[in-house]
């Protein structure tokens, strides 16, 4: 592979071209799978093309996270990869299991929380424990919770509902909910874009935390670059559809446990961040102009996007 | 959590925000800023009454005909004590006539006693002489023991038996909305199916079911002992025909809360491989409680207004019955009687309504309604 990135081109690979998934042999297998999955609702003249050709692993052990703006369709994924919708055409494996449908082995934290406001932040829990570890004793799946509800740093707390919880509190119950069900996969959809930066920031550190503890398969959807190469080992964006796919993969050759404040001043941070954001500015603009084009039928020229040597970083094809 | 979020959270819930400015008066807030929720909440209304009340008086005096004049203020408030004393007058008589009673039921017992005492001693006809005696005594003891009187009902029956009335309706009514809300709710097919009857139904005046239901009712009791019978005919014909009423607002709200239960607690379900069950106990019920109680409470609202009606047609011992008999009777008291019921009716059916809205607000976490 060259070390030059030009959206164009690889925003034209062809389906079959995308297939030829990259593997070095010190890769981890992948866990997750999909292959050539494309996903649209409604039908007729009002149908929606949200994702179309998607090709992806997501490898044993690896932090992936993938950014793109709002609308492109990241929701759509994360529900195509926790099984919550089929994908209309493609095949999605788990394991090299066809994925059918929701299991507690893939864990999904909801983009909007989706606490249960009759319960408490033990009921929470309690109810995703109750239900996946169904053949452990009452006191076991007790303290199971109560471990949880420490780990997230919410013992004060245990007996409110969430209506009396702050937003990052509320993100803290989610999680917690999604890590006591001791998925394989963790599915974090957009879990920090509805906090206020400073909360944010907090609960960067906390994912990061927990996450380097338990070094568990995770992917998470941002919009944030920055907050994307603070936790991720890659970086997948997402173009702006409809139609959208997935653009090239950024790896992040960043010694763990990650600071960031220490970041700021890291060189191969800056270029990184300067490189994914360049390629999303790019595709934006690409996607905007085809749409122009398409609106009024004349051709524009494509965009002339200035090759970017990223050699610091290494770039592997998905 | 301190004494003034506790208290503010309880005047939320109760739907009373009456009070929240005095906690926060009490709390040490600004006076200011509390003296304009005081006014708006209490010195407002309180002034408005007053001027109903100064209406009030002057329409009485000026509506008069040749045999009645409108009740005033002072008339329909007078009517009231004196129907509520006369209520306690009439209790008063019932319980010494029942003294009495209890009295001499334990004489009969105690002349039973030294019968068959003497029974014991004697033998051959004079022994059961002496039983005949004793068992008639013991009967007697029996029937003054179990004496109910049988004075005319007061008032504060009236409102009992109404409240009866009321509630064993509703219960019916949501006995029957809750179950067929949440089918209609879970299932498109359903509710196509029930919505002809539903949007039929819904809009007839319960005077119109009240011979169908009493007819019901008549057929059902047909070749029944009285005796064994649970309730009266004429209770059963209201109860019947408020639920027929309170219904169509429980089933519509809870066909609607269940139909739009949040997408996201569903998937929350799926990820968790809730079972049909569990779906329903754990997550489409309690997430559908708030609207379920919105329904009961336009139910409840709607049942007792329907219940003066059918209380007045089926000749149901209650307060729409106690209207009519003293329109009927047409006394001096008559009009100011009636007034005062009128007052009455609409101060339960307030405090029905706070009810509904306090258990409204327990179940819904986050947004009580207010009161409204
Ligand atoms: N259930 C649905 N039915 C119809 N259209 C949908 C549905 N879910 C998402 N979409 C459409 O798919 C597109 C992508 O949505 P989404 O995946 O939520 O984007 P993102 O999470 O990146 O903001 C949007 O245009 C949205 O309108
Ligand atoms: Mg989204």
């Amino acid at each position: 592979m060259n070390a030059i990135i030009s959206p164009t081109t690889t925003m034209s690979r062809t389906d079959a071209e995308a297939r030829v998934i990259h593997t070095e042999s010190s890769a981890p297998k992948p866990m997750m799978t999909l292959r050539n999955v494309s996903k649209g609702y409604g039908s007729g003249a009002t149908r929606n093309e949200v994702l179309k050709g998607i090709n992806m692993n997501l490898r044993d052990g690896e932090f992936l996270a993938v950014v793109g703006f709002s609308g492109s369709g990241k929701t759509t994924l994360t529900q195509l990869l926790a099984g919550l919708i089929r994908p209309d055409s493609g095949e999605i494996t788990m394991n090299e299991e066809v994925v059918t449908g929701p299991s507690p082995d893939r864990g999904l934290v909801f983009q909007n929380y989706s606490l249960l406001p009759w319960l408490t932040v033990r009921g929470n829990i309690a109810l995703s424990v109750d239900r996946v570890f169904r053949h452990w004793s009452r006191a076991q799946r007790h303290e199971h919770v109560d471990k949880f509800i420490e780990m997230v740093g919410l013992t004060h707390a245990v007996h409110r509902r969430p209506h009396e919880l702050s937003g990052g509190m509320r993100q803290r119950v989610s999680l917690a909910r999604t890590l006591a069900m001791k998925p394989k996969v963790l599915l974090l959809d957009e879990p920090l874009s509805a906090l206020d930066a400073l909360t944010r920031s907090v609960m960067q550190d906390e994912i990061l935390k927990i996450w380097e503890e338990e070094r568990q398969t995770c992917l998470m959807i941002t919009n944030d670059v920055d907050e994307a190469i603070l936790v991720a080992d890659r970086i997948v964006p997402l173009n702006p559809g409809p139609s959208a796919n997935l653009g090239p993969a950024f790896t992040v050759e960043l010694d763990r446990p990650r600071n960031k404040t220490e970041l700021n001043h890291n060189e191969r941070f800056k270029q990184l961040r300067n490189a994914v954001t360049n390629y999303l500015v790019a595709v934006r603009q690409k996607s905007r102009r085809d749409e122009a084009a398409q609106s009024t039928q004349v051709r524009i020229d494509r965009p002339n996007i200035s090759p970017k040597d990223l050699s610091l970083s290494g770039r592997t094809q998905l | 959590m301190n004494f003034r979020s506790k208290a503010l959270k309880f005047c939320n819930i109760a739907g009373l925000p009456v009070l929240e400015p005095f906690v926060r008066l009490a709390a040490g807030e600004d006076p200011k800023e509390q003296m304009a929720g005081i006014a708006k909440f209490l010195l407002l209304p309180i002034f408005t009454v007053c001027i109903f009340i100064g209406l009030w008086s002057m329409a009485a005096r000026t509506v008069v005909t040749g045999s009645a004049q409108l009740p005033g203020p002072k008339a329909t408030f007078d009517a009231g004590v004196e129907l509520f004393q006369m209520h306690f007058a009439q209790k008063e008589a019932d319980l010494a006539m029942r003294q009495k009673k209890l009295g001499s039921a334990i004489q009969a017992m105690a002349k039973a006693r030294v019968l068959e005492q003497a029974a014991t001693n004697a033998s051959g006809n004079k022994k059961t002489e002496l039983l005949v005696t004793a068992m008639a005594y013991k009967q007697e003891a029996v029937r003054a023991a179990n004496f109910v009187p049988s004075s005319a009902p007061t008032f504060v029956d009236q409102i009992i038996t109404s409240l009866k009335t009321v509630f064993f309706g509703f219960a019916i009514a949501t006995l029957i909305a809750v179950p067929l809300g949440v089918l209609c709710g879970m299932s498109p097919w359903f509710n196509a199916a029930l919505t002809p009857f539903i949007q039929v139904f819904k809009p007839v005046s319960p005077l119109a079911w009240l011979p169908l239901a009493g007819l019901i009712i008549i057929w059902a009791y047909t070749g029944s002992d009285p005796a064994t019978n649970w309730f009266e005919k004429a209770f059963l014909i209201s109860a019947v025909t408020v639920s027929l009423c309170s219904l169509w607002p429980t089933l519509v709200n809870t066909t609607l809360g269940v139909a739009s239960v949040d997408k996201d607690y569903m998937n929350v379900a799926k990820v968790l491989k809730l079972s049909w069950s569990q779906q329903l106990f754990k997550i489409i019920l309690p997430a559908s409680l708030p609207l379920m109680f919105a329904g009961l409470r336009i139910s409840l609202g709607v049942g007792w207004m329907v219940l003066i009606a059918a209380d007045m047609l089926a000749q149901n011992p209650g307060l729409g019955k106690f209207v009519w008999d003293e329109f009927q009777n047409g006394s001096s008291q008559t009009f100011a009687r009636i007034a005062f019921s009128v007052i009455i009716i609409g101060l339960i059916g307030l405090l029905l309504d706070r009810i509904m809205i306090c258990l409204r607000n327990l179940v819904s976490f986050g947004n009580p309604s207010p009161a409204g």
